[in-house]
């Protein structure tokens, strides 16, 4: 199959993935009691009838399910989100503000992660009962095991607290002036605690894979035929031995980019971290129904995207990918 | 702050979260002291007739909005005919009936009853003074784009940026009407949602000063550290009140005497220093304890569990093998979850099996308690101000209704409506304060709720911060003469 074809059909597909996605989200949402207005209302310190009707009929929530699906779906279709009753905007608006601040971070902890992973794997298969494998295994199990919320408020209390070397919370100081690289220095202040956090469970999983991926490959024949060939230990496993290793390595990072969200959302929630992710807790508590839908929807998005590009990055570095035809 | 602003526009929208924005964008016409008293604030004198049917308002003459537009009687007749259509209490303003403009600083308010309950709805949050040639404009002030951007208000700082969900960032008014003042030239109100987060940046100074800190645990330990004061000052006028509320309209809880037999198992003490960790204060009624009406001399309910039983047996409830009988108990957040497993571990000693309901979310219990599905539940209500306003609303028969969380307990007594209705018209503060008083004992002894304790508010500021503020409105009134010692 030729690569253009895999796309459209891979297009197809997603896209009627979708809009299943679409109408599963809208009615699992409306089959929860209570809406949105029972949040505002609550937020005010109390309503009556007449105000509770008003905000419904403001938003529609007083149509029945159908009509409600039917207009929700029209718009979708029209790349307009709808508009948040909670945050008073525009959904599409609000989840491209915080996308920004999301990808930083998850960008910033998945390469980090990525390239410490597959050194510290690297580094333990080559002796797999050396003092470097256990504390290698140590690190990874540690980082797995530790659920994020506990982990950013240890690393709050001992860099933020104790040691005053980071800032606590949001993505950047407000009252701070100067040129752009006062900010930028302030804004990676702000990062390197949240990505720390973050990193600390995909470094685990890359660590691991990468680790049991290149005993696998370092025990293979053409790596002996390498060795006997008489090359250096270094030449073997950095030249031929790492591009076979990273196959799987790859394909797992595509994976977790597309849960960029699910991972964020506690790092987010912990950090202040003005990303989709404190915006999707923030709107799930209040029962926004217009933005949690534009973030599964916009999830499910990437996450489509996401399977398809690391289809093709594996095609460029396994060409057995795909029946090479 | 620990959530998203949606509105900065108090006249419009109530809570405590737009309260204290609000209160530094919008003047009111009064402010509060300490003592419950009346201050002259964007009103520099006001006076209330003998019959109590017209209040005149005489407001300062150098007042400007922050687009430089003198403030005048006319905006104040706009801003009441607003909060009157679009605020939802409406019980604030419903007995004005119209006013009058004789000048430019002279607002006389008509009343068709006299409405002692206005004075404080002219204060803190309750009342901002907003521009009529911003929001007179035709489109709806309830959704008005100027609620959030570009905001024309009348108060201590001004709008600088507003960004949803991260911060709030507000600037010296230099016109000002009170002369020096405010003496803080920023404020950045910055929203962290994480407790423990919020903690730790009041800790490391990050953050000066921060209010409505709920969580015992974190009370406590901030009160340890040595250049941070945790009080729990200021929020008499919010008044914020958990307690145990109970469905008068079925099942076993419709006699009395189990109703009362329930307060006598549910150990309050144990809930005040085992659950509360001490940070917060007895409530026996309705009415904050920081109220100037609140009456402690009420049935208190010590634990008794032997009364308990006896009240149940008499009801005709026996014991009938291992239980007399079962019920469900609600919540609404999972910060009340240890009280309501508490509630169900003490009923068991007296023979009240309690199933307890969890919610997967807000919504999903405030669905339940507007339909009136529930036996018992645990839940929070502010008092905001005069009772007319907050308190009311939980014991009034008429507020029985489905669809809305407000007298679901469908409490109905007669003499508690009629005396409800004469302390909302009653001009003189020692008569209503009996009739207060009378209302206090008739709810404390029918338990149509079984008021636990004040929700433990605490406003926590470091060594920094002069003159914070802690008089009834706490933050949700203007910080004008809160300043920092040392840059």
């Amino acid at each position: 199959m030729g690569i253009v074809r895999i796309i459209l059909l891979r297009v197809v597909y997603a896209i009627a993935l979708l809009l299943a996605v679409l109408v599963l989200n809208f009615s699992l949402m409306h089959l929860a009691p209570g809406d949105v207005a029972d949040t505002i209302s609550q937020s005010m310190g109390g309503a009556d009838q007449e105000i509770l009707d008003e905000i419904r009929v403001s938003y529609g929530l007083d149509q029945p399910f159908v009509v409600q699906l039917w207009r929700y779906v029209s718009k979708v279709v029209q790349f307009d989100l709808g508009h948040s009753f909670f945050y008073n905007q525009p959904v599409t608006k609000l989840i491209l503000e915080r996308l920004p601040a999301t990808l930083l971070l998850v960008i910033t902890a998945q390469i980090a992660a990525l390239i410490i992973g597959v050194v510290l794997g690297v580094v333990s298969a080559r002796r797999p009962n050396g003092v470097s494998n256990y504390i290698v295994t140590f690190i990874a199990l540690f980082g797995y095991s530790a659920p994020v919320f506990w982990t950013g408020i240890l690393l709050l209390i001992t860099f933020s607290l104790n040691v005053h070397w980071f800032p606590v919370a949001g993505m950047r100081d407000v009252t701070i002036e100067g040129g752009f690289w006062v900010h930028f220095l302030d804004v990676a202040r702000h990062l390197i605690l949240p990505a720390v956090t973050l990193g600390s469970i995909f470094l685990a999983l890359y660590s691991r894979l990468s680790r049991a991926s290149m005993m696998e490959v370092l025990g293979s024949d053409y790596v002996r035929t390498a060795k006997s060939k008489g090359l250096t230990s270094n030449q073997v496993v950095y030249k031929h031995a790492l591009k076979n290793a990273l196959s799987p390595v790859i394909t797992l990072a595509g994976l977790q980019f597309s849960a960029v969200l699910s991972g964020a959302v506690l790092v987010e929630a912990v950090f202040s971290w003005p990303g989709l992710g404190t915006l999707a807790f923030q709107s799930i508590i209040a029962r926004d129904t217009p933005t949690i839908l534009g973030i599964l929807f916009f999830s499910a998005l990437v996450v489509i995207v996401g399977n398809l590009l690391t289809d093709l990055a594996l095609r460029l570095v396994d060409p057995r990918v795909g029946g090479g035809k | 702050m620990a959530t998203n602003v949606r509105n900065l526009n108090p006249a419009v929208q109530s809570g405590i979260v737009t309260g204290y924005p609000g209160a530094q964008l919008f003047a009111a016409p009064l402010r509060y002291d300490e003592d419950w008293t009346p201050q002259p604030y964007l009103a520099k004198s006001w006076d209330v007739s003998d019959d109590g049917l017209t209040v005149t308002l005489n407001l300062v003459d150098n007042a400007v909005f922050h687009d430089g537009v003198p403030i005048t009687s006319a905006d104040v007749a706009f801003s009441v005919d607003t909060i009157k259509a679009h605020h939802p209490f409406k019980s604030m303003f419903a007995p004005v009936t119209s006013v009058d403009t004789p000048d430019q600083h002279t607002a006389v308010l008509n009343l068709s009853k006299p409405h002692p309950a206005l004075m404080l709805a002219m204060s803190g949050q309750l009342m901002a003074i907003i521009p009529k040639h911003i929001y007179g404009d035709g489109e709806n002030p309830k959704t008005h784009p100027r609620n959030t951007e570009n905001v024309v208000g009348s108060g201590p700082f001004k709008l600088v940026e507003y960004k949803s969900g991260e911060h709030v960032i507000l600037e010296r008014f230099d016109d000002f009407f009170i002369e020096g003042r405010p003496y803080l030239d920023k404020i950045v109100m910055r929203i962290i949602t994480d407790p423990a987060a919020r903690a730790i940046a009041y800790e490391n100074g990050e953050v000066h000063m921060g209010a409505f800190e709920s969580l015992p645990r974190i009370i406590n330990r901030l009160k340890k550290v040595e250049n941070l004061t945790v009080t729990d000052e200021g929020y008499g006028g919010i008044g914020p009140l958990d307690w145990l509320a109970m469905n008068t309209t079925k099942g076993p809880l419709q006699d009395v005497r189990v109703r009362k037999a329930i307060a006598h198992a549910v150990d309050k003490n144990f809930i005040h220093k085992a659950l509360m960790e001490g940070t917060a204060s007895n409530s026996l009624t309705g009415i904050h304890p920081d109220s100037p009406f609140y009456n402690s001399n009420v049935e208190g309910y010590d634990l008794d569990l032997d009364k308990s039983r006896a009240l149940l047996d008499e009801a005709g409830f026996p014991m009938d093998g291992e239980s007399r009988f079962n019920l469900t108990i609600d919540f609404g957040w999972p910060g009340v979850k240890p009280q309501v497993e508490y509630v169900k571990a003490a009923l068991k000693k007296v023979g009240i099996t309690v199933e307890v309901r969890a919610s997967a979310d807000f919504p999903t219990w405030a669905a339940r308690m507007g339909e009136m599905d529930f036996d018992l539940s645990w839940d929070t209500v502010f008092n905001w101000g005069d009772p007319v306003i907050g308190v009311h609303r939980t014991y009034s028969s008429s507020n029985i209704a489905k669809g809305v969380w407000s007298n679901t307990q469908g409490y109905a007594n007669d003499r508690v409506d009629e005396l409800m209705a004469m302390a909302a018209i009653e001009s003189d503060p020692a008569k209503r304060k009996a009739l207060y008083a009378e209302f206090q004992e008739i709810i404390a002894d029918e338990v149509p709720v079984y008021h636990v304790n004040t929700l433990p508010y605490h406003t926590v500021y470091n060594d920094n911060v002069g003159n914070p503020p802690l008089g009834i409105w706490g933050t949700s009134t203007p910080i004008d003469m809160t300043y920092l010692k040392t840059q």
